[in-house]
């Protein structure tokens, strides 16, 4: 029973309530009241789940006959009626040499799924062999001084959403640690606001691209003398300063609008100023920095995909680019499987950051 | 030398703008209780806050045992009218905050000693771990009470506390207070839009006229014994007397509030602001 209290209370917390509806079903708690509500939350969901699958299923089966018809065609008239027999013929037989290439069908992503998930596990035992294999002449190494020998094998595509998920946190930290102490500053002060203004106006609405070169061009100086691959420093602050701003503007906001009852009380019972910054101005303004944190990790979370593939840095967004330029049958499929991926991983983002919030600041937020 | 003293006090928010307050003179004497009645909107709270230090008068001065006022003091307690408790702290921790400020050489042990003692007085102990928005409204105001009483204060400056409480519960902190303000004679203002309430707790009852340019009224002196009765009070005849002279009173102002919104724009010389002046 506890327990039972504990889920719901949980993931409502999280957004997540309409978990704890589907138990009631399961446990046949159901009230005839809640039957609506579980109609809403639970089968209106799947229902619209399923319409997308359906509306999916023929889009692409349409546009994969366009695509059958035109190299059919293609073939007749450049080759003759042998020729386009023999294609519909390659066609019908589902060889991959000759499949027509346009927007995978969701069975055709799903099996994309498996086998990126199949390679994975080729990989990590391919890693673990090799761990094993070099683990006395590592450890030789080692003590000789010498840097151990270290798989340079091609990622898995779990590694790759790590590394991603890695660097994405590194740009958040970045932007967490710049951007909400300067934005207390900003707030505290009207005339730092007054000097940092214009600069914020003008770099918040700037491109990640932009970024990225701006940082490249910092950073390859800066490591000019390091023989290590930058790749992940530079992603990783591109990410970090392209995602900042929002929580900058939220708290130098949330910072200087502080209820001015609060602030009366500060000056009635005398506060210090750390005090009064610590005890009074950021709890009355966490809401709002919450907010802007929620953004920056969202922020974050979206440009990345990009600036890993400009950077050349392995993530989620080199895997999509690489499968892009690769061209392979299976390629747009894999290319929609990591568009799944970061969809899912962004919105489990945001449910972490919103469970943040609510155990931390006085004000619960509801999930969208 | 009065306690806390104010000299033709005049009070304009916005450069150049209308007066607020308007010639304000009050002069409290030490262990006095003093409650004054205005309507919304006169300007009470704007009296309040310059004589706690909130707010600095435009002209004129407030002093404060002989001394000018300049900024806050923990000599004077503040009880806000809207409570003002910090939502992010529990009772205790609000209360807390206060005391800690009050008394820094005292340690964490004593500290928390004199708060459960104040929380005790309000009667909060069981929700002494509650945050602000799980209480009622009385409860929210009995800590605020408890806050700025923890703080011992010489004087206590009350703005409109009861206001938003049920009859009731109202009765019952109007108790507490007085009570506390009798234990050790400190001074008390009171401000209320409840003449009730002034001629129960008070001393002496100064009407607000009500602004722009507020003045005070002339002071309605409270005779009767403490600790006084409810009840008892009701067929004291002085108490009636008073009672009818400060209602008066106020419907005579709350009719000219009323006549000067109604004088018809045609005829200015009926203006009441020019004999506002001379009352
Ligand atoms: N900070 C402020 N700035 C400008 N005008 C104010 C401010 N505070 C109060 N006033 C004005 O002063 C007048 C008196 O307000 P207040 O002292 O709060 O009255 P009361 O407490 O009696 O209801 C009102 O007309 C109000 O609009
Ligand atoms: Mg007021």
């Amino acid at each position: 029973m506890k327990q039972s209290i504990t889920l719901g209370k949980v993931s409502k917390f999280m957004g997540l309530g309409f978990l704890s509806t589907l138990k009631n079903l399961f446990t046949g708690k159901l009230s005839k009241e809640d039957f609506r509500a579980f109609l809403r939350k639970t089968i209106v969901p799947i229902a619209s789940i399923l319409l997308f699958l359906g509306i999916w299923h023929m889009g692409a089966k349409a546009l994969y006959n366009v695509e059958a018809d035109f190299k059919i065609n293609k073939a007749l008239e450049e080759r003759g009626q042998a020729a386009a027999d023999e294609e519909a013929a390659c066609i019908a037989s589902g060889d991959s040499t000759c499949q027509p290439n346009s927007l995978p069908s969701p069975a055709q992503v799903w099996g994309s799924f498996k086998s990126l998930l199949r390679d994975h596990g080729i990989i990590s035992a391919d890693k673990a062999a090799f761990k094993e294999k070099t683990a006395a002449l590592n450890a030789k190494r080692v003590a000789k001084g010498e840097e151990p020998i270290v798989y340079t094998g091609r990622p898995s595509f779990v590694d790759q959403i790590i590394r991603s998920l890695k660097t994405v946190f590194a740009g958040f930290l970045l932007a967490l640690f710049i951007a909400v102490p300067l934005g207390i500053f900003i707030g505290l002060s009207p005339t730092l606001k007054a000097a940092f203004n214009w600069f914020i106006q003008i770099f918040k609405p700037v491109s990640p691209v932009v970024w990225y070169l701006l940082v490249f061009m910092i950073v390859k100086t800066l490591l000019i003398d390091s023989s290590e691959d930058s790749s992940f420093t530079i992603s990783f602050i591109s990410v970090g300063l392209c995602s900042m701003w929002a929580t900058l503007v939220n708290t130098a906001m949330g910072v200087s609008s502080v209820d001015k009852d609060y602030i009366n009380v500060a000056k009635v019972l005398k506060l210090g100023t750390f005090q009064k910054i610590f005890k009074v101005i950021l709890p009355s303004s966490l809401p709002l920095i919450f907010t802007g944190l929620k953004i920056t990790l969202s922020v974050a979370w979206m440009v990345l995909i990009a600036i890993e593939l400009l950077a050349q840095s392995p993530g989620l967004g080199l895997f999509v680019w690489e499968e892009f330029q690769n061209g392979a049958n299976d390629s747009n499929a894999k290319i929609i499987v990591a568009m799944f991926v970061i969809g899912i991983i962004g919105f489990l983002l945001d449910r972490l950051m919103l469970f943040i919030q609510n155990s931390v600041s006085f004000v619960k937020t509801d999930a969208i | 030398m009065a306690y806390l003293e104010l000299n033709n006090v005049h009070k304009t928010y916005i450069e150049g703008g209308e007066e607020v307050l308007s010639n304000i003179n009050l002069s409290i004497e030490e262990g006095e209780f003093v409650a004054i009645v205005g309507f919304t909107g006169s300007g009470k709270t704007t009296l309040v806050n310059l004589i706690n230090g909130l707010l600095e008068p435009t002209r004129g001065e407030v002093l404060f045992k002989g001394q000018p006022v300049v900024g806050t003091s923990h000599e004077r307690g503040v009880i806000f009218q809207n409570y003002s408790l910090l939502p992010w702290l529990t009772v205790e921790q609000n209360v807390l905050m206060a005391v800690k400020e009050a008394f820094p050489k005292k340690s964490k042990a004593e500290l928390k000693s004199i708060v459960a003692d104040y929380v005790d007085m309000v009667k909060l102990t069981p929700a002494i771990n509650k945050r602000p928005k799980e209480l009622s409204g009385g409860m929210r105001q009995r800590v605020a009470v408890a806050r700025a009483l923890a703080m011992k204060p010489e004087m206590i400056i009350m703005d409109e506390p009861l206001g938003a409480l049920d009859a009731l519960t109202r009765g019952d902190l109007q108790d507490e207070i007085l009570n506390i303000w009798g234990k050790d004679k400190r001074t008390a203002l009171l401000i209320t839009n409840d003449v009730d309430e002034g001629i129960y707790m008070a001393d002496r009852i100064i009407p607000l006229r009500p602004g722009p340019k507020a003045t005070l009224g002339p002071e309605f002196k409270i005779d009767l014994e403490r600790p006084r009765d409810k009840t008892e009070m009701n067929d004291n005849p002085s108490y009636k007397k008073t009672r009818n002279a400060i209602i008066e009173y106020l419907m005579d102002i709350g009719n000219e509030r009323k006549a000067e919104a109604l004088t018809p724009i045609e005829l200015p010389d009926l203006a009441p602001k020019s004999f506002v002046g001379q009352l």
